[in-house]
């Protein structure tokens, strides 16, 4: 968790975010690939508008993984505004995967290990890639596609996953060169449209 | 918009996200039309992030050192190496691509 969010603050400075605001990133956005989204469709030279749209799709499982877990952990009161900024993908793994009556404890130590350790990570990596200078000679510019690529590779194992992101990916080939930079993102998003209607 | 901006707008709604998740009652989004394309929407834009990031330039497509670097890391998720020794091997084989 550390080592990825090391990758994530060297490439959020790569893309142009200062350290502060890369710091910031990790602290409030919280949701590993929706902040891979916003740094590297601004570092692209999408609009930032594109990237707080990508990383709002990717966010909204978050919101399905949450539904999950307030069921699950019945927690009431402000807390539930904590454990909500601690709902992402491995939290939501570790509670839902404990043995019963361990969710609430795998839940709240998944969340503060893995929120101390992304951020330092963040911190770390960001200050690393300001002393590196050109990011095209260290080949932090194909960094970026193999993280994604590896934060999509456990969702290809099935054939349905598979699908959907070779039509995803080209959907945005197929876009790049007809629309601001950033659009094709939202475009490879459509490649989900024949699940909304099919039965 | 700034980036500062980008970054707050972003964060709250992602947070908003997820408390709504916590506060609506589970029948709401437990369709199963709805749980599904929430659950592949991120493979679709991941999946284009993938292709903008290394074959995109500006408005063209351009098949250059980032390539080769991607190939690599597939070869790399191929074997289920771990994410930081993907992301750094495609690193490398860029990086020595340019030297060479």
């Amino acid at each position: 968790m550390g080592a990825y969010g090391i990758s994530f603050g060297a490439v959020a400075v790569t893309a142009g975010f200062s350290v502060l605001q890369t710091c910031a990133t990790s602290l409030l956005l919280f949701t590993g690939a929706s902040q891979f989204a916003l740094v590297g469709v601004v570092g692209a030279g999408g609009s930032l508008i594109a990237g707080v749209l990508s990383a709002l799709l990717l966010g909204s499982r978050n919101t399905l993984y949450a539904v999950r877990l307030a069921d699950l952990l019945r927690i009431r009161g402000p807390r539930r505004i904590l454990a909500a900024q601690l709902t992402i993908d491995e939290t939501t793994a570790m509670g839902t995967g404990a043995p019963p009556g361990l969710e609430r404890t795998a839940f709240w130590a998944s969340g503060a290990a893995v929120y101390v350790l992304w951020n330092l990570g963040t911190l770390l990596g960001a200050a690393g890639a300001t002393q590196l200078g050109d990011p095209a000679t260290f080949g932090l510019d194909a960094a970026v596609p193999a993280a994604f690529l590896a934060l999509l590779a456990p969702r290809l194992r099935d054939r349905e996953g598979l699908r959907i992101a070779v039509a995803g990916a080209l959907l945005a080939l197929a876009a790049i060169p007809f629309v601001r930079p950033g659009v094709p993102v939202l475009i490879a998003g459509l490649a989900v449209a024949p699940l909304l209607v099919r039965r | 918009m700034n980036t500062w901006t980008a970054v707050l707008l972003a964060s709250a709604g992602c947070f908003a996200l997820k408390v709504l998740g916590w506060s609506v009652p589970p029948r709401v989004l437990e369709r199963d039309r709805v749980r599904r394309t929430a659950l592949f929407l991120p493979v679709a834009l991941l999946a284009g992030l993938v292709m903008v990031q290394a074959f995109g330039s500006g408005r063209s497509l351009q098949v250059d050192a980032r390539a080769a670097g991607l190939a690599v890391a597939a070869v790399a998720v191929l074997l289920r190496a771990p994410f930081l020794l993907v992301v750094v091997l495609a690193a490398l084989t860029a990086a020595l691509l340019r030297l060479a």
